[in-house]
């Protein structure tokens, strides 16, 4: 199922939390609403939902206007942070509560509703489990009980809010592959709210950046990553770094000096350069380049992270070198980014 | 350490390193025996004294049966609705804003500190059949004051704040989003209040009625105002003992005494074995 968001706004207390948002998000597809606490993305998954009534625009289920929908109609499936189980029920009675809540005439009889609360459990894999309560789930299983319980309504499209939020990172790395290949067997379409941008870039299709209740840039993990559209994108998705520069004569100068990159379309004046830390070529002389001196040098993980201090402002830029490259020895580095962007100043 | 067979009996389980654990039994079961358990032996004593004969006698006795029968009949029927009126008490104070509701709040525990003999006569000045609210009722041929219906309604007043108390933080508790979970799930609001919100306060709501019940059954200051206290109709099991010590009458005082206590025991022991068993299966 289609789900289109037009032009939506949601205001709480006259604050809003939205402004207008539009996303097409196409059937069968694994989107990511990402961003930092406070951008509006689980506020715009709880409009979808209809757990939020937008205060301005609409939301389409399909060709049909969905935003004037109660939740019961809706049909969709959500699967909150913390579970939200019914903990006075087994698993099995769990799962199939959208089944029996369901008016007379479409209520499927009780065997049929037991027997499609097992091939559930059997495909989030917790075949046996079905007389256990909560209390007695880890929370994986917890969570996994949660997404079997949403999906047993046959839902037109499947929510998750921050589904592994509460879990530990093994667990998480876990149920993310796994969700991966239920999606993938089910085909659902499929939005999830995340803050983790690992777990965006890896699973979804296309991930959505929000930030202060609007969209920044929606596009495949290649995309967001390598083409990002906003300097709040390049700050946000992965690492980066940035020095002010300006721009004059289509080249880009810090301290009066230009650094060797060309910038033929930006009109002139004050501007940010935007790169990533390790996409960085190291220089020996420096005629058009970034040189500064080595103020800090740290060790992460399979590279080493140094901080350079430069120009008459004592800027410090960060880029990453490779453990053993001989330029981390050096008091002076000096460099080019090889991947780049300039954002103009903002007024 | 824990896994010890499930036929090893009872056995302490093995304190945690932080102390405490000697002192505070020690003073708990001190506390105990002063405060409770010697009076109520005592009461028990007394009446053993009186020979199984004779306390089968004052036991049986009708008019003895039929005060036992009004006292935890009206206290049964107060408690539960008590647990009907003050769970939507509680419901309302916990998921609504509106004006004076910190007064009503306050309110509900008025019934803890009034003297109960106020209570009684306040009531008795309304529901009698030339009061405010009796003499609206009488036409329709009920009789609130001087009868069991009397009784029912002094109990309810001095019940209410138990119930609304128990239930109250656990209407807190409730997770807003489980609520939202039966919603997507396609439950109506009826469908989702008694199959997912209820069961969750079913233990707190029988705590409540415990609570208030056990209230009701020693409650004696406001009923006797309201009751009447006609023998055989609304006389009440605790106005019944007070006439036996006023007649000196110590040993009959005891034994009814001794058997409110019994029965009263069982039925809290019952209560609490029903919560138990439902902890054990929510966690």
């Amino acid at each position: 199922m289609d789900v289109r968001v037009a032009n939506v706004r949601k205001e709480f207390d006259r604050f809003p939390a939205l402004h207008d948002v539009s996303l097409d998000i196409r059937s069968g597809e694994l989107i990511a609403l990402l961003g930092p606490s406070g951008s509006g993305k689980t506020t715009l998954l709880r409009l979808i939902a209809g757990l939020e009534t937008p205060t301005r625009g609409a939301i389409y289920f399909g060709d049909e206007d969905a935003s004037h929908r109660t939740i019961q109609e809706r049909n969709v499936g959500f699967v909150f942070q913390h579970y939200a189980l019914f903990r006075h029920m087994t698993v099995a009675d769990n799962i199939g509560f959208g089944l029996k809540v369901r008016p007379g005439a479409t209520r499927p009889p009780k065997v049929e509703i037991r027997k499609r609360a097992r091939e559930l459990l059997d495909l989030v894999q917790l075949s046996g489990l079905e007389d256990r309560y909560p209390a007695q789930l880890s929370g994986g299983q917890r969570q996994r009980v949660a997404l079997a319980r949403a999906m047993a309504i046959e839902p037109k499209v499947l929510l998750l809010d921050e589904p592994f939020g509460a879990l530990d990172a093994q667990v998480r790395r876990e149920l993310r592959r796994w969700l991966r290949d239920i999606h993938d067997a089910t085909g659902h379409t499929t939005v999830f709210v995340t803050h983790d941008q690992e777990e965006a870039l890896e699973l979804a299709d296309r991930v959505v950046v929000m930030s202060q209740g609007r969209i920044e840039q929606v596009g495949t993990a290649d995309e967001v990553y390598d083409t990002p559209n906003s300097p709040f994108v390049y700050g946000f998705i992965g690492d980066s770094s940035s020095v002010p520069v300006k721009i004059e004569a289509g080249q880009v100068w810090i301290d009066e000096r230009p650094i060797g990159l060309s910038v033929p379309a930006a009109s002139n004046g004050d501007a940010t350069l935007y790169f990533r830390p390790h996409d960085v070529e190291l220089l020996d002389g420096c005629s058009g380049c970034i040189a500064g001196t080595v103020v800090a040098s740290r060790r992460v993980a399979g590279t080493r992270r140094v901080e350079l201090e430069f120009g008459g402002h004592q800027q410090r830029v960060e880029i990453e070198l490779p453990v053993e490259h001989p330029a981390a020895q050096k008091s002076r580095v000096a460099f080019r980014p090889r991947r780049w962007k300039i954002f103009p100043q903002e007024a | 350490m824990n896994t010890a067979p499930a036929d090893a009996g009872w056995r302490f389980r093995v304190p945690s390193v932080i102390p405490g654990f000697g002192l505070t039994l020690g003073f708990s079961l001190a506390y105990l025996t002063l405060i409770i358990l010697i009076p109520l032996s005592g009461l028990v004593w007394r009446s053993a004294a009186l020979g199984w004969t004779d306390f089968w006698a004052i036991a049986m006795d009708r008019r003895t049966v039929k005060a036992l029968e009004i006292s935890f009949g009206t206290a049964i029927i107060a408690a539960a609705v008590n647990v009907v009126f003050g769970t939507i008490v509680a419901w309302v104070l916990v998921r609504y804003r509106f004006p004076g509701r910190r007064i009503i709040d306050a309110m509900v525990d008025l019934p803890f500190a009034l003297p109960t003999a106020v209570a009684g006569i306040a009531l008795t000045s309304l529901y009698a059949p030339r009061g405010w609210i009796g003499s609206l009722l009488e036409p329709l041929g009920i009789k609130v004051a001087y009868s069991p219906l009397g009784i029912v309604v002094a109990l309810i007043f001095i019940g209410l704040p138990f119930v609304v108390r128990t239930v109250q933080p656990i209407i807190e508790e409730i997770d807003k989003e489980v609520e939202e979970a039966a919603a997507t799930l396609g439950a109506s609001r009826f469908q989702t209040i008694t199959r997912v919100l209820f069961p969750g306060l079913a233990p707190a709501i029988v705590t409540g009625f415990a609570l208030a019940f056990a209230r009701g059954v020693g409650e004696y200051g406001s009923v006797i105002f309201i009751a009447g206290n006609l023998p055989y109709v609304s006389e009440i099991a605790p106005l019944l003992i007070v006439i036996r010590l006023e007649e000196y009458d110590y040993a009959a005082a005891t034994a009814i005494a001794t058997i409110m206590l019994a029965l009263s025991f069982v039925m809290l022991l019952v209560i609490n074995l029903i919560q138990a068993w439902s902890r054990k299966r929510y966690g």
